[in-house]
């Protein structure tokens, strides 16, 4: 009975600030519902028992996601008004496509069926909580049984990482530079003490 | 568990992964700038990884609990994704240069990309497919908007990346609906599921086929195949010449062969359910590839819809769904890859004062200025619209083969049809360069990479009549394993 | 409730206490404090000028650099997670293939060292 208000609490918020996401005027306000949405979508993930995703939820969408929105909401510059303006104009057809996806997937639904032995095909069936956690069901996995993924997953990132360097890093020229071991290096007898008699000068 | 055999049948792979590692940060440590010398390593790289692929030899291997398979198929798939970068890499140094956008990066994207490809094209997992497919795609993307200071293809690149998430997201929905009803994402096991090998027999519901569709859409999209078509002419007229050159045929190449494992693999027992599927795409890229592309009068343009048509083609092949559908398919995208090369050898040849052109008018009377690149053109644009004597003859006459054979003779008759309609802009060219009047000669010399290229795949293109033998009985024994009941 | 949802309890009786404390602080403010806005009040001071344009400007593109090689060192750590907790259960095999994943991101690491992509300048 708890759990479910929790859980009503939890889709509700997540739904509402899914709405204010679209709606709000400033988008930097927008990236804050969202926020706000993944947060409860963590929530969410937790009362399914997948604690392992609503952390990496919170990590990794609200921690880092979050704020490469906002950044390049802020880059961007966007004028939200003026980008609202065929909003009403578009507003037939988009809703029209998304009645035509609901009514899809529930005829999906609907029909739905598992295959007669799903339960004899999965490979490794989650454990439940009491015998280990999620965290513990997924490390038994991924650096064993799955390491062909994990290390292909590395080489994403990686490419990742040459993608994003090679079209926005630019060097710059002009740039005055501290050179900290040039600064450390430098000798005693590179500053020198000298009397000056008054009213004489050097 | 893994053990230490398992690391036979990927070799190639992490052959090419190290090489990778090591380029990236030769390149990053050499003070000057080294593009030249890592794309020929990353050319040798590709060749030692040929050689490694070749002495798998033909038993199918797999590894990592059957996530990763190596077998004929994919060994014939690898060589031709292997050739066609690497060619397009030789192919890209010189432009490279001319501009001075040369930066060592290109070659280890296209490495990367390479990797994904063949990943894509060993994947034994609906996990392992896509992420060979995003390792790939997530390299194009950034060559796609390497030239950065160019508007185009900054644009291009954008473009590239949005529509090919959102195909992502429809084959990863696709993946999980298949997932929710098997169980299980390993292929073999989707195989065998809809092979009733189990006590109930299974019969494909709604959740199935739409995610058999969404599937079917995402890799469509990846070849692009009609409907999801739209984004390839912006990004081959935005993106670099070279770029576009390498875009047109070693993903093409590695995502069609993905296409063949998927559909002949898990789904071979669902062929009805998606035979109507492909035979749609099959229609309308050959028509839209045939029809559109008349109006063109960019010639890189003109290659993106001559391409669609290909993959129309070759998706004939694959909607046969037999042994001897799958060999034309190989044999055509062999010849597809030869042909393609040596129009884009052409094209990066096409410089006046400099400046690279792009018009197809620019061409006008090629054969007075340059004999020898307007006779090679030609025989290119002849074998594009599958005139006899030539090799993209044969490549078109075994797709249609095996569509008769399957008793597909609508989609052969449509086929044959829009290949007369394709031939009007392939002689269209051969006219410009004949008949009409030379406007302004390119510049000399075209340089010894492009000359080499163009010799070589029009060798290829006039030597298939003559000797087709090792490439139709390869092609064949590759086939076959796709088949294992058929023996 | 399950035992294990129970563990989180504490948290959410956290969020209830900052929510709490929050409205509080906001709405204390709001209703001890006079408020007697008008427009010289209410509109942003800019030396003595009318505002010119929006306050919010464009943002660099050096922060998105930075921001998305956090993500990428960020989903790096995730994976860590796991490894380190079942660290004893998966052997040497596990370890190993951890010391991989990290030399690949390493190297990348060190690409971006040497490109200057970490330097401000």
């Amino acid at each position: 009975m708890f759990t479910a208000l929790i859980f009503y609490m939890f889709a509700a918020i997540a739904v509402a600030s899914g709405v204010m996401v679209i709606s709000s005027r400033n988008p930097v306000h927008s990236v804050l519902w969202l926020i706000l949405a993944f947060f409860n979508a963590a929530g969410l993930f937790l009362l399914l028992g997948a604690e392992f995703l609503a952390m990496v939820l919170v990590v990794v969408y609200v921690g880092a996601v979050a704020v490469l929105f906002l950044f390049v909401v802020m880059m961007l510059d966007i004028n939200m008004v003026e980008m609202k303006e065929g909003f009403l104009q578009y507003l037939p057809t988009g809703a029209l496509i998304g009645v035509v996806l609901l009514v899809e997937l529930l005829a999906m639904f609907g029909g739905w069926a598992f295959a007669p032995d799903v339960e004899a095909m999965v490979k490794a069936p989650t454990p439940t909580l009491e015998q280990a956690s999620n965290t513990v069901a997924l490390g038994k996995l991924i650096y064993t049984n799955y390491v062909y993924l994990f290390q292909a997953s590395g080489l994403v990132l990686l490419v990742a990482m040459i993608g994003t360097i090679l079209l926005t890093h630019r060097k710059r020229t002009g740039v005055r530079k501290q050179v900290i071991a040039d600064q450390v290096g430098r000798s005693r007898d590179s500053v020198e003490l000298k009397k000056v008699q008054s009213g004489r000068g050097i | 568990m893994i053990q230490t055999s398992d690391l036979v049948p990927v070799l190639p792979e992490i052959f090419i992964a190290l090489a990778g590692l090591a380029l990236l940060m030769l390149g990053v440590f050499r003070k000057e700038d080294s593009t030249k010398s890592v794309s020929v390593l990353v050319i040798l790289a590709f060749g030692a990884a040929m050689v490694l692929v070749s002495s798998l030899g033909a038993e199918r291997l797999t590894a990592f609990n059957g996530l990763f398979v190596a077998d004929r198929f994919a060994g014939f798939a690898k060589g031709l994704v292997l050739v066609a970068s690497a060619i397009a890499l030789a192919m890209s140094l010189p432009y490279l240069e001319r501009e001075k956008i040369g930066r060592f990066e290109y070659p280890v994207l296209v490495l990367f990309a390479t990797l994904g490809m063949m990943m894509m094209i060993s994947a034994n997992d609906f996990i392992a497919l896509y992420l060979g497919l995003e390792l790939q795609s997530l390299s194009l993307y950034v060559l796609a908007a390497y030239n950065r200071d160019n508007a185009k293809a900054t644009e291009a690149g954008l473009k590239y990346f949005v529509l090919g998430s959102l195909a992502s997201g429809l084959l990863l929905y696709g993946i999980s609906l298949l997932y929710g009803f098997a169980g299980t994402t390993s292929f073999e096991g989707l195989a065998n599921l809809f092979a009733g090998g189990h006590e109930h027999p299974v019969k494909p519901n709604m959740g199935v086929i739409a995610g058999l569709v969404f599937v079917l859409a995402g890799l469509s999209f990846k070849v692009s195949a009609v409907p999801f078509h739209m984004w390839a002419p912006d990004v081959y007229e935005g993106a670099p010449t070279p770029v576009t050159s390498f875009f047109a045929v070693a993903p093409k190449i590695a995502a069609l062969c993905l296409l063949t494992r998927v559909m002949t693999g898990p789904f071979a027992d669902l062929v009805e359910q998606w035979r109507q599927v492909v035979t749609f795409i099959a229609i309308g890229s050959m028509f839209v590839g045939a029809f559109a592309a008349v109006v063109q009068t960019n010639i890189k343009r003109l290659m993106a819809y001559s391409s669609i048509g290909h993959v129309g083609f070759v998706l004939v092949g694959i909607a046969a769904g037999s042994t001897l559908g799958i060999q034309g398919v190989l044999i055509y995208l062999a010849i597809y890859l030869f042909m393609n090369v040596g129009v884009f050898a052409v094209v990066l040849s096409m410089r006046q004062k400099g400046r690279l052109v792009e018009g197809i008018d620019d061409l006008a009377g090629l054969s007075k200025t340059h004999p020898m690149m307007a006779f090679v053109m030609a025989v290119l644009m002849f074998s594009m619209a599958g005139v006899p004597p030539l090799a993209g003859f044969w490549g078109k006459f075994y797709v249609f083969m095996a569509a008769v054979e399957a008793g597909q003779f609508t989609l052969a008759i449509i086929g044959l049809l829009s290949s007369v309609v394709s031939a009007y802009y392939y002689l269209r060219i051969i006219k410009v360069m004949y008949f009409d009047e030379p406007v302004e000669a390119f510049d000399k010399p075209v340089g010894a990479s492009m000359s080499l290229v163009m010799a070589v795949s029009t060798i290829v293109i006039l030597a298939f009549t003559l000797i087709p033998a090792p490439l139709v009985t390869s092609a064949k024994a590759a086939a076959q394993v796709l088949f294992p009941a058929a023996g | 409730m399950e035992a294990w949802l129970l563990e989180y309890l504490p948290i959410l009786i956290f969020l209830g206490i900052a929510i709490v404390i929050s409205a509080i602080c906001v709405g204390a403010s709001w209703i001890v404090a006079r408020q007697k806005p008008d427009t010289e009040k209410a509109t942003a001071y800019e030396c003595g000028f009318d505002a010119f344009g929006d306050a919010r400007s464009k943002f660099e593109v050096r922060f998105y650099l930075v921001a998305i090689l956090f993500i990428i060192f960020d989903l790096e750590v995730a994976f860590l997670f796991p490894w380190a907790v079942t660290l004893g259960k998966i052997g040497m095999f596990g370890f190993w293939s951890m010391m991989v994943f990290l030399g690949v991101l390493t190297i990348g690491f060190i690409y971006e060292w040497r490109k200057g992509a970490l330097e401000w300048e």
